[in-house]
């Protein structure tokens, strides 16, 4: 009986705990960077002031707010548009507008380059009409911006889209009972009940660009990011990188902080969810929207996946062999595998964060959601040497090991680690729709938490946890820096073969793995959007 | 939700496939720099030789080292593979290669482009050197690296970022020929001569130069061979460098290989590195990417000798390394991005 009763503890208990144990390991990579913290680096820190600090912090700061608008414009626009107006191409689009994803960053912004640089054959094009044209220098803020939020907006549309499917017909139906116009509806009720979907979004693209170097790379933009490399790299400086990137981690906590400031206490819950009634502008209006669209649609990924084609229709074909049988199998295996160990992971946070939660919850999932905000490499090194320290400890004690590094197993945890921030947003904004009233009806009639999960959450949160699902499944795909240092032997992937072709300027030979990756991410967009689209019949 | 379980259910199947079973056959474990495009060739022709199997991570320099250095004793390294002697430099320097003092590896890679405590040797030699617009210079017009500072280049000159290790080596050995101030005062020179934001890659400045926005730059001769490959009529030619009496000659630097501090098979990790020290090899690791090889007696391809014969700069290119930082701290104090 005391052990029946004893077993009954540990089973409430277990999720908390879990979710402790999760961010005990995002942890530990982060705690190994913040041990550099004990070596002097002054000198280095000295030399950045004098030379380029401020004006990275600058950098970094003008990046951040221009993609934070370029996300919120093109994100929530857009989705607004698909969710609740009817135009010619809409379903396509719908499904359409979120395949920027598959494209990678540095893969956009080196076709960006190439198309728009002086030598490129705009600008040729134009010096030929007009010799006199002086040129335009790709190389600058604005462009940069521009490529970042095209990449970066998919996060926002998506959450957002979610969101305003889910608010259904009848509020807005309400809100135009009440006298509302269809604007006023908007900004009064929609976007308000989709805000905490929305700030997730921005979050998760503010941090990707914070956290970006590929991209940047390409334009030579130089950012924080930048500076932790430049101390990496060139002054073999791996602490004073740490000590950097720790710094980089206390900004994206104060920006969580705002975050959560600005959510407050509002929960939101809803009403019921027939699907809305799309509204048909009049006269040419429809086609405006379809030119919308297509522009961005065009410009994110239609474009540079003509470019990518050409490339690989001219020259770099020739690599093509039956090795890429294997390079995509292991992609998406990888990619599926960790997706669903994130997600996982995600959907029991979100649970316990809201009904087992002791004091310390909150924090943990704070903590557990941070491993998103470091650029890739430097969590990596971060994984290595905690993974490492870890088998050199179970080696001394056991004489057995390496049990982490060189497995799969160190490689996954590394993309939860990563990840989880991501799936985290959509899985907590799908939660953030659960009515509590249910819940407690299920415990009240003696559901077993676990029970709750599976026979209330689950089958509510569906469109959340596909999105999550999809959302980390690319991500993992596109990941290069973790998955370079972590991979075992023989595990290339396809964003191996990107880099190591983009390493020696081989961008044209580059556009044959990544043409593959864009082709391979268009199948789960396509898939998961249709079970998406009927989880919220 | 099926599909999840069945993607979870991959994922388990995965991690447990990981595990594989111990090498019957001998073996040697490479950790480089050198893209799988490169790299492999060599490796099949090594196995299909010997019958050794050559197994190998792929990743950039600065993470490799990273890797070595947490594995620490635990490390299937027994060989690593690099480009740049700053990054060799810096690997022996933590204590992560040991010297191989072998009479066959010192006959085939001069003294200058080795360590002199042989922990790392030279594979394949690269030059960096300079290239102009045919249309718009005259090679007479030409003559240093140091030169391009003077005013005559002013709005002419286009250059790839001071963040690739190349241009912090070549600015490296500026110091050391010239010291600190008079390589400070050449480096913001160039950075007054430039006529556009610095590029990114080679590939890059050499476009830049092809349609006509500056007329010189400097780039490694291996990208300007595989730009004709591309393009054979571009208008754009190599100049070598710093070739007049008591100047240095052409900046050069190495790939090259080191025997890893806890190497599980040592043994057949200098057995490879001897391999590929020696000519068929030379010419693979050479040739593959329009590079010269370390060893003088074997001939460059015939595409790379068209562009000409050099005097290259003898000093040992261990300067690479033990400069890397002071050349970084200039460039940053001389707002060379």
């Amino acid at each position: 009986m005391a052990f029946s009763s004893w077993r009954q503890a540990l089973i409430q208990r277990l999720p908390a705990l879990l979710v402790g144990a999760l961010a005990l390991v995002v942890l530990a990579p982060m705690l190994v960077l913040a041990l550099a913290w004990r070596g002097d680096e002054s000198e280095v820190w000295q030399h950045l002031a004098d030379t380029v600090l401020w004006t990275l912090a600058g950098n970094t700061l003008l990046l951040l707010v221009g993609v934070g608008l370029g996300v919120l414009l093109l994100g929530v626009g857009l989705a607004w548009l698909v969710s609740t107006q009817e135009f010619p191409g809409r379903r396509f689009f719908d499904w359409a507008l979120l395949l920027p994803l598959a494209m990678p960053a540095y893969v956009l912004a080196f076709v960006a380059v190439d198309l728009l640089d002086y030598s490129g054959p705009l600008q040729s094009l134009l010096r030929s009409a007009w010799p006199d044209f002086s040129g335009l220098n790709v190389r600058r803020a604005p462009l940069v911006i521009l490529t970042l939020s095209l990449v970066l907006y998919p996060y926002v549309y998506m959450l957002a889209r979610t969101a305003f499917l889910a608010q259904g017909r009848t509020l807005l139906e309400q809100a135009r009972l009440l006298g509302l116009r269809p604007r006023q509806a908007f900004w009064r009720v929609a976007l308000p009940m989709a805000r905490p979907a929305i700030v997730a979004g921005l979050a998760l693209a503010l941090m990707e660009a914070l956290a970006d170097f590929g991209a940047v790379s390409v334009f030579n933009f130089d950012t924080l990011t930048t500076a932790i490399y430049k101390s990496w790299y060139g002054l073999f400086n791996l602490n004073a990188a740490a000590q950097l990137a720790s710094l980089l981690l206390v900004l994206v906590l104060m920006l969580l902080g705002l975050e959560a400031a600005a959510r407050g206490r509002a929960r939101y819950a809803e009403g019921s969810s027939r699907p809305s009634q799309r509204r048909r502008l009049p006269g040419a209006w429809p086609w405006l929207l379809t030119l919308l669209a297509a522009l961005v649609f065009a410009a994110a990924f239609a474009v540079p996946l003509g470019r990518l084609l050409y490339w690989v229709a001219t020259s770099a074909w020739r690599d093509l062999d039956q090795r890429y049988v294997g390079l995509v199998g292991r992609t998406l295996m990888l990619g599926a595998g960790a997706a669903a160990v994130t997600v996982t992971l995600a959907l029991l946070m979100g649970y316990v964060r809201r009904h087992r939660a002791r004091r310390w919850v909150p924090a943990a999932v704070r903590i557990a959601t941070l491993g998103y905000a470091l650029p890739g490499s430097v969590l990596a090194v971060g994984i290595v040497m905690s993974f490492s320290a870890l088998d050199r400890s179970v080696h001394q004690w056991f004489g057995i090991g390496p049990l982490l590094m060189g497995g799969v197993l160190a490689l996954v945890l590394a993309y939860v680690v990563r990840f989880l921030a991501v799936a985290h947003g959509s899985v907590d904004a799908a939660f953030e729709r659960v009515r509590p009233r249910l819940v407690d009806a299920a415990r009240v009639l003696g559901a077993s938490p676990w029970q709750v999960v599976r026979r209330v959450y689950v089958p509510l949160l569906t469109p959340g946890l596909l999105a999550a699902f999809l959302l980390v499944l690319i991500d993992v795909m596109k990941e290069m820096p973790a998955t370079l240092l972590l991979r075992p032997f023989g595990w290339d992937t396809l964003s191996v073969r990107i880099y190591e072709m983009t390493a020696e300027g081989e961008w044209a030979r580059a556009a044959l793995p990544s043409l593959t990756l864009v082709l391979v991410g268009l199948l789960p967009v396509y898939l998961l959007m249709r079970r998406i689209r009927q989880a919220n019949r | 939700m099926k599909a999840w379980m069945t993607a979870g259910a991959l994922a388990l199947a995965t991690l447990m496939t990981a595990c594989d079973s111990g090498p019957t056959t001998p073996e040697v474990v490479v950790y480089t720099s050198r893209g799988d495009h490169l790299i492999k060739p060599v490796f099949d022709a090594y196995t299909a030789e010997t019958g050794v199997r050559v197994r190998y991570i792929t990743d950039n320099d600065a993470a490799l080292l990273t890797r070595l250095e947490s594995e620490g004793a635990q490390s299937p390294a027994d060989l690593l593979i690099t480009v740049d002697a700053g990054n060799l430099w810096q690997a022996a320097e933590r204590g992560l290669l040991q010297p191989v003092d072998n009479a066959e590896l010192k006959r085939a890679v001069p003294a200058h482009l080795r360590d002199s405590e042989l922990r790392w040797f030279g594979e394949t030699v690269r030059a960096r050197t300079l290239v102009y617009a045919t249309e718009r210079v005259q090679p007479e017009q030409l003559s240093t690296y140091e030169a391009l500072a003077e005013p005559e280049w002013q709005g002419r000159l286009c250059l790839r970022t001071s963040k690739k290790v190349y241009n912090q080596s070549l600015v490296a050995t500026l110091i050391e020929r010239l010291g600190e101030p008079e390589a400070e005062r050449v480096v913001r020179g160039w950075i007054s001569n430039l006529a556009t934001d610095v590029f990114a890659n080679d590939n890059a400045v050499m476009d830049a130069i092809a349609a006509g926005q500056c007329d010189v730059g400097i780039v490694n001769t291996y990208y300007f061979g595989r730009m004709l490959r591309d393009k054979p009529t571009l208008p754009l030619k190599l100049f070598w460098a710093n070739q007049g009496d008591g100047e240095s000659g052409v900046h050069v630097n190495i790939s090259g290989a080191g025997v890893t501090a806890h190497a599980p098979h040592r043994d057949e990790a200098e057995k490879l590195m001897v391999w590929m020290s020696q000519r068929q090899a030379q010419s693979l690791l050479a040739d593959g990417n329009l590079e010269y090889p370390v060893n003088p007696d074997v001939p460059a391809a015939a595409e790379v000798q068209a562009w000409g014969h050099f005097r290259a700069d003898n000093l040992n290119v261990e300067v690479a390394g033990q400069r890397q930082v002071d050349a970084v701290k200039l460039m940053d104090r001389a707002g060379y991005r």
